[in-house]
């Protein structure tokens, strides 16, 4: 698969020349595929708010490149408003960012600026609403009177419509109770299916990214600490563990098993696929 | 004298505005908390989960029914103050509960305003930010604290209160995994040392672990009522009302419908595997 976006040898330091100075990103080269879905883990302070706001040239590297479709973003600043409107970028809690009268003029707003016709705006709006499972009834209504899960709907939708090639939401789920999670997830899903864009999922739950990304990369202390399938990067649970950083619960159990004796292949991190490692070794004859 | 909280057929309803009905969110709950216990509260956004945190001291006050706290109702306009010192509330949003320039004045904040001796003052900051593991935070700036330090502050402001019990209303939603490991273990501390009685309301299942009883909302009403192990195992129950299970459950649940006779009803990481290696030597015998 080719790469759509490509960091090349990253670097961004905050507070240059005060004593505050601290670099959030270090050396970090990363590819993001055309197409794939990404996961992107890392505790708080790991560099990926950092990252994340890079590659749509909120910031500027202090040293490397961002190169999309092979071209050095910030090759020529003034065209920078194009790239923003390639890579779309969700923030943490983007329901605080609706200010519109009507749901319907809060996810029209991206589109309008990007000079497109009404006629194309209204489009976009209805197909972002439908994407992001808002009803048309809603769409009149003014974004402060809805639930906090519909709100952030509202505000991924306002970026689904200006059809970004890439896709990147921070935390999307934070917050919002199990069904709202996975009713907010299996949209997007459905959406990286329908669409075949790039998606970037930034999350804290390892529950979330195993169950739903391609490739997950995993940031520690300003750098890539590791990349991978889901499955290569939980059969490392120590190392993520000690990165500080949680691997899901069901890992977890397969590696209390392993210390009880079970030979139980330590990259397993669903469910499902546990209870059926667990079966056919129950099968086998395998004891503790 | 054994109840912390008690209410008996409590409701409350949420006025209506202009465009708007008005909502009930609590539609008639009796419960006890018992002194010193850990309970946990759980319910899906909208449940009325929150809305029954914030009628435990007073924050509003009941539409139908009671709340006694410590036996005072909390109605009683007289008691406010008392209600308020014996339960203290730590809410979701970190940001939105921190009001001084530095650590320690904003856990004296409150004690200053019940009008606590200076002295008195210094020893229960010092003692509070102590007890949540934040002593060499006292002279930082709050807003440059993580998320989880936040919130063990905004705890730290709530313990220099001296209260008997803590409702803590979602406060480890907004946090990344070590954050809420950091909170969680200063509650548990503060449980297990003062005997200080715990409410924590949430949404995440593996949270219950802690708590030495489980309530569950659903629509304004108490659901289910008992220990961790006995609630998860209504599991059917639990995903109708749109809960998870922890995948602990999950998984013994998947290994019973694949013919293995193991109890579905495991909370911790170890009980799970405990009881899966207990099967296999059972067999193996």
């Amino acid at each position: 698969m080719e790469d759509i976006i490509r960091v090349e040898d990253l670097t961004h330091t905050y507070s240059a020349g005060t004593p505050f100075c601290r670099n959030a990103v270090e050396h970090m080269d990363l590819s993001i595929r055309r197409g794939e879905f990404l996961g992107v883990i890392g505790h708080t302070g790991s560099g990926k708010s950092t990252l994340i706001q890079h590659l749509n040239g909120l910031l500027k590297p202090t040293e490397g490149r961002i190169l999309l479709d092979g071209k050095d973003i910030w090759a020529e600043p003034k065209q920078i408003r194009s790239v923003r409107f390639r890579v779309g970028l969700v923030f943490q809690y983007p329901e605080y960012q609706l200010f519109e009268e009507t749901v319907y003029k809060d996810i029209a707003f991206g589109p309008t600026n990007m000079g497109l016709s009404r006629a194309e705006v209204d489009a976009r709006v209805r197909a972002a609403a439908r994407f992001a499972g808002l009803s048309e009834a809603l769409l009149d209504k003014s974004p402060f009177a809805l639930s906090g899960g519909q709100k952030r709907r509202v505000a991924i939708a306002g970026v689904i419509a200006m059809e970004p090639e890439v896709l990147v939401l921070d935390e999307p789920t934070a917050g919002l109770d199990p069904q709202g999670r996975e009713e907010l997830l299996a949209h997007i899903r459905a959406y990286h299916k329908e669409r075949g864009n790039t998606v970037v999922l930034v999350s804290h739950s390892m529950e979330e990214i195993a169950r739903n990304v391609d490739r997950i990369v995993v940031l520690a202390h300003a750098r890539v600490l590791m990349e991978g399938t889901p499955r290569a990067v939980f059969a490392r649970g120590a190392e993520l563990m000690q990165a500080g950083l949680d691997v899901p619960q069901v890992t977890r159990v397969a590696m209390a098993l392993r210390d009880r004796g079970l030979a139980i292949d330590p990259a397993v991190y669903t469910v499902e696929e546990l209870a059926a490692a667990l079966l056919a070794l129950r099968k086998g004859g395998a004891a503790c | 004298m054994a109840d912390m909280i008690r209410t008996e057929d409590l409701t409350f309803t949420y006025p209506g505005g202009e465009d708007t009905e008005p909502t009930l969110a609590l539609g008639g709950v009796t419960l006890t908390i018992e002194r010193g216990s850990f309970v946990v509260v759980l319910g899906h956004n909208g449940s009325g989960k929150s809305t029954l945190a914030k009628t435990f001291n007073a924050v509003l006050l009941p539409s139908g029914g009671a709340v006694w706290v410590d036996g005072m109702d909390t109605k009683d306009e007289a008691l406010l103050l008392e209600v308020r010192r014996r339960v203290g509330m730590v809410f979701q949003n970190p940001d939105n509960q921190i009001v001084a320039n530095v650590v320690e004045e904003d856990v004296a904040f409150a004690p200053e305003n019940l009008g606590v001796a200076t002295e008195e003052i210094r020893r229960r900051v010092d003692a509070a930010l102590g007890d949540v593991g934040m002593e060499e935070f006292m002279l930082h700036a709050p807003h440059l604290l993580s998320g989880g330090q936040k919130q063990r502050v905004a705890i730290a402001g709530v313990i220099a209160m001296e209260p008997e019990c803590i409702v803590l209303d979602e406060a480890t939603a907004m946090l990344d995994p070590i954050g809420r490991r950091e909170v969680l273990e200063a509650i548990e501390r503060l449980h297990r040392e003062k005997n200080i009685t715990v409410v924590l309301i949430t949404h995440h299942m593996n949270e219950a672990e802690h708590a030495d009883r489980v309530l569950v909302m659903n629509d304004g009403k108490l659901v289910m009522d008992g220990t961790p192990r006995a609630v998860f195992a209504r599991a059917e129950e639990l995903m109708a009302i749109g809960l998870a299970v922890p995948d602990t459950v999950a998984l013994l649940r998947a290994l019973r419908a694949g013919g293995m006779d193991v109890p579905a009803d495991a909370v911790t990481v170890d009980e799970c595997a405990d009881i899966i290696c207990r099967e296999f030597a059972e067999r193996g015998r």
